[in-house]
């Protein structure tokens, strides 16, 4: 297999100043313990080689099946995770290797809204003393002003104020995840990791909150990473897109292009997926998917969607297709792309 | 939650009388009687006779009971058959060394068990941890009659460092200090087999709360990593902690039995085995009532301190 580092690097990456972070073939590998002994049996290749720019105001969507590597990209840029490979560069600075400790400071800028509203807040915790904690681990406020700190995030994510004393568990889902955002919101950082927000949460809450985050983005001046595996919210949402299948970008690009012209097979039979709304449009042709996604322990050699491509030719069983994209900055990593 | 705790205590009523039922009947089965205990065998039987008739032995069973629970309804526990002595002030000399010999066993037990339990978990899979976990494994395992002896073996015979049973020296003065010294090895041989559990407890609570999301959200917080275990993990790991804590009550007075009678502890547990090897029917009795008192109270005590400390509990 060619290794990622020594392939050109993807896309056209013009280095300028609004890049806010910078992922340089990030691998997160996870050994595979076997037998008495447990020794490593080989790696689950979460994420193998992804290589992303995030600018400055902007939301990256990133889509792709369940256990494609989305969420793990997201908690490996949060050093949550431990990198196996590759460079992960915010504001230019190289955080990959950072220890714990001085990845400290850097949490006040970076912070991530989790996926599940239920189990990542604290039971034994009052709202108030979720949110006041991060500004307390971080000196952000005194003992004066995180009162009013703590209003003021609640006033952000619309809980009343009146609800500060209560118990996580005492809230719906909806706005657990409101909380969650307003502790994430809590040290005023300029990018946050949105791991899929929205998925636990009923249809009709989904809006709120995805309503929610647009707003403070604009208020804030937030850039996101924002993760799902639904292309709604993505469609609503980003302003770009990357397509994940099997620990690698497969395809990126503007929303527009990605909706209107999707490149790679895998991202037309996602959009294919998707449901139409307007029962007019829900008679058009489709693209279907065969098998089930390969294991990430040994993934399929050549291009990784070769053995579920309905394009699939002899050139994609041994070959491994880079993401090069034209100018425009659209890419992606197929040989016979659209 | 008063009405919650009055509701429970009304149910201990009719739970209570089942037992002293039950209990009447197995030491009824018993083979012998108070009288056969105590007689010279050189008494006539007809006094023999007489001493039971007198005492109501003879009476069919159910007339038995029903005397004996007519008297505790009057709030008194009767008369001891073998010494004549009111229970109720048999046992009130015995209740004290009982329950500070078992308050200071459960308190060792946790002061060793929750920390080599966090230890252990932290450094799961580890040396460190397998000596944890092995250690425990013999301390449950150890009987702690075997245990009671080699500690007596060792610190009072070889060393003479430790007296080798009783609750004050001989003639001494009975202070503070000369207590706690003879409280030492029974409280240990009594600590070790409820730490070796809670080790494992803990840790295994531990662990599971160490893998939770919330915990993930604290280190993104940018919370001191000391401070991600000790508050946001132990506080939820203990929590399961405090339900077996209370459940252990009922096993300290089972084992305190052994122990007392190894280092002659003057408790309840060595006036229990007197009682059963004199049939002393009312003292047996009455010991049974308020062990099963205890443990229904150590179970209500666990519910209600359970609701308290997690908010997400409400009990009613």
């Amino acid at each position: 297999m060619i290794e990622l580092e020594s392939m050109p690097l993807p896309v056209s990456r013009p280095d300028t100043a609004d890049t806010l972070l910078r992922l340089d073939g990030l691998k997160t590998y996870y050994p595979i313990r076997k037998g008495l002994l447990g020794r490593v049996k080989g790696h689950v290749k979460a994420v193998d080689g992804v290589s992303l720019d995030i600018r400055q105001g902007e939301t990256l969507g990133l889509v792709g099946e369940s256990g494609c590597g989305k969420s793990t990209i997201g908690r490996t840029i949060l050093r949550l995770e431990q990198s196996t490979g590759g460079v992960i560069r915010y504001r230019g600075e190289d955080i990959t290797h950072y220890s714990t400790s001085k990845m400290r400071p850097m949490r006040t800028e970076m912070q991530m809204i989790f996926q599940d509203p239920f189990s990542s807040l604290n039971p034994w915790m009052r709202v108030r003393d979720i949110l006041k904690e991060p500004m307390i681990a971080h000196d952000k406020a005194s003992s004066a002003t995180v009162d009013a700190e703590v209003d003021r995030l609640l006033d952000a994510v619309g809980i009343p104020r009146a609800y500060k004393e209560r118990y996580a568990h005492e809230f719906s889902g909806g706005q657990r995840q409101r909380i969650g955002i307003a502790r994430a919101l809590a040290l005023n950082p300029k990018f946050i990791v949105c791991d899929e927000p929205v998925s636990a949460l009923d249809v009709s809450i989904q809006a709120q909150v995805l309503n929610l985050l647009k707003q403070l983005q604009k208020d804030m001046g937030l850039t996101y990473l924002f993760i799902a595996h639904g292309l709604g919210a993505v469609k609503y949402i980003s302003t770009r897109i990357a397509v994940m299948y099997l620990g690698k970008v497969v395809e990126i690009g503007t929303k527009e292009e990605i909706f209107r012209a999707p490149k790679h097979p895998y991202t037309q039979i996602l959009l294919n997926a998707y449901p139409v709304p307007n029962p007019h449009l829900r008679g058009r042709e489709k693209i279907v998917v065969q098998g089930d996604v390969p294991s990430p322990a040994n993934p399929p050699s050549g291009c990784r969607f070769h053995t579920r491509c309905p394009f699939v030719q002899d050139r994609c069983r041994q070959e491994e297709p880079a993401l090069l994209g034209g100018i425009d900055g659209h890419a992606a990593a197929c040989h016979y792309a659209f | 939650m008063i009405t919650y705790i009055a509701r429970r205590l009304l149910i201990f009523v009719p739970v209570l009388l089942g037992i002293t039922i039950i209990n009447f009947i197995i030491i009824n089965m018993a083979p012998g009687n108070p009288v056969d205990m105590y007689i010279d065998p050189n008494m006539s039987p007809a006094i023999a006779e007489a001493k039971k008739e007198a005492l109501g032995l003879n009476d069919p069973l159910f007339i038995q009971y029903f005397k004996w629970l007519g008297t505790i309804l009057t709030g008194d526990l009767g008369y001891s058959m073998s010494s004549f002595a009111p229970v109720a002030q048999l046992i009130g000399e015995r209740i004290m060394p009982t329950v500070t010999l078992g308050l200071a066993a459960l308190v060792l037990a946790l002061l060793i068990a929750v920390p080599l339990g966090i230890l252990s978990a932290l450094k799961q899979n580890t040396k460190i941890d397998y000596l944890v976990t092995g250690l425990s494994f013999i301390g449950t395992s150890i009987p702690n009659f075997f245990l009671g002896l080699a500690l007596i073996y060792i610190f009072a015979v070889n060393l003479g460092v430790l007296p080798t049973g009783g609750m004050q020296k001989l003639g001494g003065d009975g202070g503070f200090g000369d207590r706690m010294i003879h409280m030492i090895l029974p409280a240990i041989v009594l600590a070790t087999a409820i730490a070796g559990r809670k080790v494992r407890y803990v840790r295994a609570s531990m662990l599971d709360v160490l893998k939770q999301d919330y915990l993930r959200t604290a280190r993104s917080k940018g919370v001191h990593e000391f401070w991600v275990t000790n508050k946001h993990a132990l506080r939820n790991a203990l929590l399961p902690v405090i339900t077996v804590v209370g459940l252990e009550i009922p096993i300290l007075l089972g084992g305190a039995i052994i122990t007392e009678q190894i280092f002659q502890w003057p408790g309840i547990g060595q006036l229990t085995l007197q009682s059963m090897m004199s049939r002393d029917y009312p003292t047996i009795m009455a010991l049974n009532l308020i062990a099963a008192i205890a443990v229904l109270g150590a179970n209500l005590l666990t519910d209600v301190m359970y609701s308290a400390a997690d908010p997400r509990i409400k009990v009613g």
